[in-house]
């Protein structure tokens, strides 16, 4: 069996501004291949059959780590859940003490997901074992921007001068900035819509457009994606009611009818019905949320197999 | 480089690995191919073609990507790294008689992922392996039931197996 | 303790006397007596050929965490970190546990300073009890106890009314100078670095520069209503430069400082997640640090202030959102100085030595940052050539949170004579390391 030149050397994966579209394209491939698993009878591979991989959330997230569960699973890795509410704080076990713990107990793989941006890298240099991002902070949700892109991909075939809207809180979401970078290195060009309030510094110096109407742009689209409002993220009110944040920026049954007939609806989830989306348009024709949880599967089985790989390449 | 066989010489081996086939299989009507990527999976469909052809109804036709059964996969060997592709079949495999079809048969190892990958996909009837060369040095107990052309080689030496899709002519050389 | 010392071939600068030329200097039980010609017979004579004689420099901005933190830092390691860094004397700030808001707290300090025996500390009380901007602390027993000034440091006084109260108070003590951090919390709320790009892209929360700079205008208009003396710590961005030339041109009785990180290291210096680069006023950009290093040319920066803020490793050793803040470089603090300002020949050694020295002891009103006859001999002799390479291993501070680990300084102390008395000296410190 002849094997190509290797693309994928990286051993963790911390986020995608620093990836090649070439290692991006590389991912989407290679999920391509997992995707098949999920449809058979045994929905399981020996690939990572006696690794452990521990799930690291020190935020809430069922959706994201029952994803990353059970792509470890399919790949008949060893599992551990560790959830912890705090971050690094004195009253508790610093997350340095807490990775030194398990490592001791011998793992491959650590998925993360804590509220400190920089929390993956800071892991990455300090243990042994493979560090796959979750989500950190505002920073970046890799594997949500790798599903997101394949989503588009498997429907498109390409993202190549696509126009994609991310709308919502672009502040303080990671999955707007992992978004963003994968999106203009896969060739699309990307809009950020939302309120000024909710755009983060500097966001001119970032390779995107930015529009504070939905309507203004909404019929040149060809995905919009829909961010999650987060309460628990923004602190004291950006704007000032959750009427008047939806009234403009709510992607609407009226709003739908001005877009292009095939544009892709998409949502990281879970969905604040009424809010982000009515839910006629989050069950409609053109949503392609469910296949992104999907997706999300395959991708995250491919993350996980490569960074196994690359935990083995010779550095 | 030497050439063990020649384009004619090949195609001639493959109309009589699908005679056989046809011959030593009872239910024949229960037959499907399978080829392994990427050059297992060109030679079944030519497999498939003829066995189509002689048995005159459509023979199911799939290909297997055994990348994530191989044993070397947590221990690579060398520079290279294993590219996972998708395995596509479109049919179940359940009660078949599956047809393997691979290349060349050497050490064995690929076969014993494969039939990994086959059982974890379904319950086939049967699994018979057919290759286009049976070549010496196995290190599993795994024997193929149809084989084009057998031959003896030192270990030092390997045999390569050209198709005019994949490699632009039809060859099968030592190296 | 010798009771003479000549220190001869040096070249000496001291801007307050004018004097920038080779000469002698002489002391006697403690005091200078005579700079110039003069090769008097002496108990203790210091060849400084070579070399540069300077008054003792002075620090008005450092943390010794004592009480409260004694395994970051305590007076005793902090002084031995100060002489080393050729510092005669330095200010002490209050954001110990508990805060230094009253009398005894500041005798502590001053105790605790003369036991060690090296560098001078001085101490800035709270202005408000327990830091907490409520309530006015006793400036007036602290002042009688020798507070030299007032701050909160740590963090700012939030309400105006407060800091009006304050100012007006704090004018009745004739000496007494009220310093502030800066910072509007409502504006820099949870930011851990500078408002930025790079902010954004590491996905960490940001400090608005408005937050300086809120703060500091609303300072100039109390200070305009009471004419009370102002010092602004350690001014980080273009703007806040500006609002000081603007208000010591209208002639209000302001005075600010500048620290080394905010002369020589821009935020990109975060994208590590390194936190030895996590500092509060946080790193700016090259545009701000142009605009202080010109201000320091222009002679607007009064005082050069290192801001030393030790923590242990454990601390630091955290994700960078948890991590405290601070930057530990009281010995190398020199040596940086001179990279920022002499080498690329932004100012010349009577300035540098001018706001280390003669203007920082002016803010805080000590008769000192001089080597005019009759003060006492605090005397730093340094080796403006000799480069050295900083080992935070070596440090004397307790703490080694410093990012300037590795590199190549020029202005090796030599010699940190305090009150004619040698309390450092390179020569012993190569034998005992």
């Amino acid at each position: 069996m002849k094997n190509k030149q290797i693309i994928w050397k990286h051993k963790h994966l911390i986020g995608l501004r620093e990836l090649s579209r070439e290692e991006i394209e590389h991912i989407l491939d290679t999920a391509q291949g997992f995707e098949e698993i999920s449809t058979r009878s045994v929905k399981k591979a020996p690939t990572l059959r006696g690794k452990v991989v521990v799930n690291l959330f020190f935020e809430d997230s069922t959706r994201t780590r029952n994803s990353f569960s059970l792509a470890a699973n399919r790949l008949s890795a060893d599992v551990i859940e560790f959830t912890q509410k705090s971050s690094s704080v004195s009253k508790g076990e610093t997350l340095l003490d807490t990775a030194r713990n398990l490592e001791a107990m011998g793992i491959d793989i650590v998925v993360i997901r804590h509220s400190a941006g920089g929390a993956p890298k800071f892991l990455s240099r300090n243990i042994n074992a493979s560090v796959v991002n979750a989500g950190d902070g505002y920073c970046e949700h890799p594997t949500q921007g790798l599903l997101d892109v394949y989503t588009i991909r498997k429907m498109r075939g390409s993202l190549e001068g696509l126009k994609i809207a991310i709308v919502g809180d672009i502040a303080h979401s990671r999955v707007a900035r992992s978004d963003i970078y994968a999106m203009t290195k896969l060739g699309a060009e990307v809009i950020l819509v939302g309120p000024p309030t909710l755009m983060p510094a500097k966001v001119e110096q970032l390779p995107v457009r930015i529009s504070y109407s939905l309507d203004d742009i909404i019929g040149e689209l060809d995905v919009i994606n829909m961010l999650r409002i987060q309460f628990e993220r923004m602190g004291s009110n950006p704007f000032p009611s959750i009427k008047e944040y939806s009234h403009y920026f709510g992607l609407t049954v009226e709003r739908m009818k001005k877009v292009k007939k095939d544009i892709l609806v998409m949502h990281p989830g879970p969905i604040n019905r009424g809010l982000e989306m009515e839910s006629e348009v989050a069950d409609g024709p053109n949503s392609v949320i469910l296949q992104q949880v999907t997706n999300g599967l395959a991708v995250r089985m491919a993350v996980l197999f490569l960074v196994n790989q690359g935990a083995m390449t010779k550095q | 480089m030497e050439v063990l066989l020649s384009s004619d010489k090949i195609a001639d081996c493959i109309t009589a690995l699908a005679g056989e086939i046809v011959s030593k299989t009872t239910r024949a009507d229960k037959i499907a191919v399978i080829g392994i990527r990427s050059r297992g999976e060109i030679l079944a469909k030519r497999l498939g073609d003829i066995l189509s052809k002689k048995l005159k109804t459509e023979v199911p036709c799939g290909t297997l990507d055994i990348t994530l059964y191989r044993d070397d996969i947590n221990n690579p060997q060398g520079d290279s790294q294993p590219v996972v592709r998708s395995t596509e079949i479109g049919f179940d495999i359940d009660e078949k008689i599956i047809i393997l079809v691979d290349d060349v048969l050497y050490t064995g190892r690929s076969i014993r992922a494969a039939m990994d990958a086959l059982i974890d996909l379904g319950r086939p009837k049967a699994i018979r392996l057919a290759v286009l060369v049976d070549r010496t040095g196995k290190e599993l107990p795994i024997a193929a039931d149809f084989a084009g052309l057998k031959v003896d080689l030192p270990a030092d030496k390997s045999v390569q197996v050209n198709f005019v899709e994949s490699d632009g002519k039809d060859q099968v050389i030592v190296t | 303790m010798a009771k003479s010392v000549l220190i001869k071939n040096g070249y000496v600068i001291d801007p307050a006397n004018k004097v920038n030329q080779k000469a002698n200097v002489y002391a006697v039980d403690g005091k200078i007596a005579e700079v110039g010609k003069v090769e008097p017979k002496a108990d203790l004579i210091i060849d400084a050929a070579g070399k540069l004689v300077l008054p003792g420099l002075i620090d008005i901005h450092v943390h010794f965490r004592e009480p409260g933190d004694e395994e970051e830092e305590t007076i005793a390691s902090g002084s031995a970190a100060a002489v080393a860094g050729g510092f005669t004397s330095v200010v002490c700030m209050p954001n110990t546990d508990p805060a230094i808001d009253d009398a005894t707290s500041v005798e502590y300090v001053h105790r605790m300073g003369r036991q060690t025996r090296k560098t001078h500390v001085y101490v800035m009380g709270a202005i408000t009890k327990d830091r907490a901007g409520e309530q006015l602390s006793e400036m007036g027993f602290m002042v009688q106890a020798g507070a030299v000034g007032f701050t909160d440091d740590g963090s700012g006084v939030q309400n105006p009314a407060m800091m009006l109260k304050a100012l007006k108070y704090a004018s009745m003590f004739k000496n007494a100078v009220l310093a502030q951090h800066c910072q509007d919390n409502s504006l820099a709320g949870s930011g851990v670095m500078n408002s930025s790009y790079n902010s954004t892209v590491l996905g960490l929360p940001g400090i608005d520069p408005l937050a300086e700079e809120m703060m500091l205008w609303r300072d100039i208009q109390l200070v305009r209503k009471t004419n009370m003396r102002y010092h602004v710590q350690h001014i980080s961005t273009a703007r806040s430069v500006e609002l000081i030339r603007q208000a010591k041109k209208e002639g209000l009785p302001i005075t600010c400082e500048a620290a080394p990180h905010h002369l020589l290291l821009t935020d990109d210096s975060c994208c590590d997640y390194d936190t030895n680069y996590k500092v509060n006023p946080p790193l700016r950009t090259d545009a701000d640090i142009k605009a202080i290093k010109q201000a320091i040319k222009d002679g607007i920066i009064d005082a050069l202030a290192s801001d030393h803020a030790p923590h242990l490793k454990s601390e630091k050793e955290l994700e960078f959102l948890a991590a405290p803040f601070g930057i530990a470089s009281l010995e190398c603090a020199l040596g940086l100085y001179i990279k920022a300002l002499i080498e690329p020949k932004i100012i010349d050694w009577p300035q540098l030595v001018s706001i280390m020295a003669e203007r920082p002891a002016k803010i805080i009103s000590v008769d000192k940052g001089t080597l005019g006859k009759g003060k006492q001999a605090d005397i730093t002799i340094i080796d403006p050539d000799c480069e050295y390479t900083v080992d935070v291993n070596k440090f004397r501070s307790k703490s080694k949170n410093c990012p300037y680990d590795g590199w190549k300084l020029k202005g090796k102390v030599e010699y940190t004579i305090v009150g004619g008395e040698i309390r450092y000296s390179a020569q012993e410190r190569a034998s005992a390391d």
